[in-house]
């Protein structure tokens, strides 16, 4: 018998250890939120190198708006950031409204405050379930979806739709809220601070949470600009900024509340600004819900406002309408807005622009997700490979907006 | 699919040329160091857009971001159109700027002919303007000169086309129709 000899594609190289690795992280992960695919290029545990790798979700949105008419472009908004369709929903319908110069009734205007606070806060609720989940701790989750779900039922109580409510229109509201709506909100609201004191037994004083958080993930003020950070992303690094306050909409300025801010710029003061946002968001909703005045709920366009039900059986005119905006749309003057909303995530801004027919010519949405992502690598460089699960949970991203 | 500037001109009774606008105190600035900068001034629907011609939309932006009249400090987006497959210029790079301090708005445009879609990156002014100018790579083919990573974002890496282009299909493989 020979000596057996190693063929020498087994043969076993005496190297010096390279010790840089390219680790793939995604776009199956369960941390990364949705398909985020991350190039890691490691040096032992630490991160040397992230690249994230995007489009897996893509589905060519806003190709289709082009395809639309104005109203039926609404249900594609839903789909992009899934945890805050009415957000999308109202920096849509306000870029329509500030190309056609509609004016919103006043009813409609607190209704869109009030749904979109109510969504704000549960949006945050799933960041804060699945951050947590993230990082390990498991109980919370299951705290935030039992709120987020009470929320949802109020949604689908006014809209019909839970995940993609299209409850605004351009013009207005898509229907006045159902009775009883207010009742039920209050005690959603009168219940919710009670919940928030859990979240926060739950987590802030844990200090397996703390020594995760606190000093990760750091992004400086001059940094966060730089990268154009919106959102709690930016306010976590001590920038005061809200589009509430700085371009307000919808009659934000009418409203009394804080902008919270936390000079650190980690994923624990991400965290907190998130944590006092969801107070703010409760104090603004019961401010909305306070002011809710009978009132009409659709502006006073009827080449551009599907008129009521009621007086479709008795107008002609409103039958034509109706006839005329469903089958053929609405024709919108031409030119280009940029409109910008505070979504939950940061500076939600539509880019509308018309050439005067039926169909938008250009939709384009700058979602806070794509750029607060785009920063991943600055925040992560330095940081170790189990950190990089909290940046992202900190950074609140939903591949829906992101990938379009 | 034709919005020309002409075309905006007859439907907005608000904009005016350069020449006879009361220049808004965002454009004073721009326009008083640097009047072969600013191309054309239209103010619509309370928003300011400058077209910037090609050569000078860096220092343009450096301008405006260091300037302390203006102080855009934020890039908050950067977008291409598509006016149409007819339209000469065919394609526009729109610029939205924002002041954290100040508060305010302005819209810089860069219009490119179909043969030539090259301008320079602003990379160097914001770094956030990376992946914007990537989607606008990707999805419309124009080509920032002078960007760190040019490659396609939202799409495989092998695709044929730009998608956002008005004349690459929506479904299937039939070729663009004006009807």
């Amino acid at each position: 018998m020979s000596s057996t000899t190693i063929p020498p594609q087994f043969e076993i190289v005496d190297r010096p250890l390279d010790t840089q690795m390219t680790l793939s992280m995604g776009p199956q992960h369960p941390s990364t939120h949705g398909v985020l695919r991350l190039e890691l290029v490691l040096d032992g545990e630490m991160v040397v190198k992230a690249t994230p790798d995007i489009g897996y979700l893509h589905t060519g949105m806003e190709k289709l708006f082009e395809y639309k008419k104005y109203q039926q472009g609404i249900v594609i908004t839903d789909r992009m950031d899934y945890l805050n369709p009415l957000g999308n929903n109202l920096a849509y319908v306000m870029a329509g409204e500030k190309l056609l110069g509609l004016e919103i009734p006043e009813r409609a205007q607190t209704i869109r405050v009030l749904m979109c606070e109510l969504q704000r806060i549960a949006s945050h609720l799933v960041w804060l379930g699945t951050h947590a989940l993230d990082i390990g701790a498991m109980t919370v989750f299951f705290y935030c979806f039992r709120e987020r779900e009470k929320i949802l039922n109020l949604i689908e109580a006014a809209s019909g739709g839970r995940l993609t409510p299209s409850y605004f229109r351009i013009g207005g509201l898509m229907m006045d809220l159902p009775a009883g709506f207010e009742n039920r909100c209050k005690q959603f609201l009168d219940y919710f601070p009670s919940a928030l004191d859990e979240f926060h037994k739950l987590l802030s004083g844990n200090k397996i949470f703390q020594r995760r958080t606190q000093g990760i993930g750091r992004i400086s003020a001059e940094d966060a600009i730089d990268w154009g950070l919106s959102g709690p992303c930016l306010r976590g690094s001590g920038i005061n900024l809200d589009i509430r306050r700085a371009n307000p909409y919808s009659g934000y300025e009418k409203y009394d509340f804080e902008v919270p801010t936390e000079p650190d710029g980690d994923v624990w003061a991400r965290y907190m600004v998130r944590m006092r946002e969801m107070k703010e968001s409760h104090n603004i909703s019961t401010q909305a819900l306070s002011r809710l005045q009978p009132g009409p709920i659709k502006a006073d366009a009827p080449k551009v406002v599907l008129p009521d039900r009621e007086a479709m059986k008795s107008h002609m005119d409103a039958l034509i309408h109706h006839f005329l905006i469903v089958a053929e749309g609405f024709d919108v003057p031409a030119g280009e807005v940029y409109h910008p909303i505070e979504a939950s995530k940061g500076e939600l801004g539509v880019y509308m622009r018309s050439d005067g027919g039926p169909k938008p010519n250009r939709v384009h949405f700058r979602g806070p997700s794509f750029v607060n992502l785009s920063a991943l690598p600055v925040m992560s460089e330095g940081e170790m490979v189990a950190d990089i699960v909290a940046i992202i949970g900190s950074l609140d991203i939903v591949l829906g907006e992101i990938d379009r | 699919m034709t919005s020309g500037p002409d075309n905006i001109e007859q439907q907005s009774p608000e904009q005016t040329p350069s020449s006879e606008a009361a220049p808004s105190p965002l454009v004073a600035a721009l326009q008083r160091e640097h009047p072969e900068w600013v191309g054309e001034v239209i103010v619509a629907f309370g928003e300011t857009t400058i077209v910037v011609p090609r050569e000078n939309i860096v220092d343009a932006c450096l301008f405006l971001k260091t300037s302390p009249e203006t102080r855009f400090d934020f890039l908050s987006d950067i977008c291409g159109v598509d006016r149409g497959v007819e339209e000469e210029p065919r394609f526009e790079v729109n610029y939205h700027l924002f002041s954290t301090t100040k508060y305010h708005r302005v819209r810089l445009k860069v219009v490119l002919n179909e043969e030539d879609t090259h301008v320079p990156s602003v990379t160097g002014i914001w770094r956030t303007a990376n992946w914007h100018e990537r989607e606008t790579f990707d999805l419309f083919g124009v080509i920032f000169d002078g960007h760190p990573d040019l490659r396609r974002i939202l799409l495989p890496d092998d695709w044929q086309g730009h998608a956002l282009r008005k004349d690459f299909p929506l479904r299937g493989y039939e070729p663009y129709s004006l009807k």
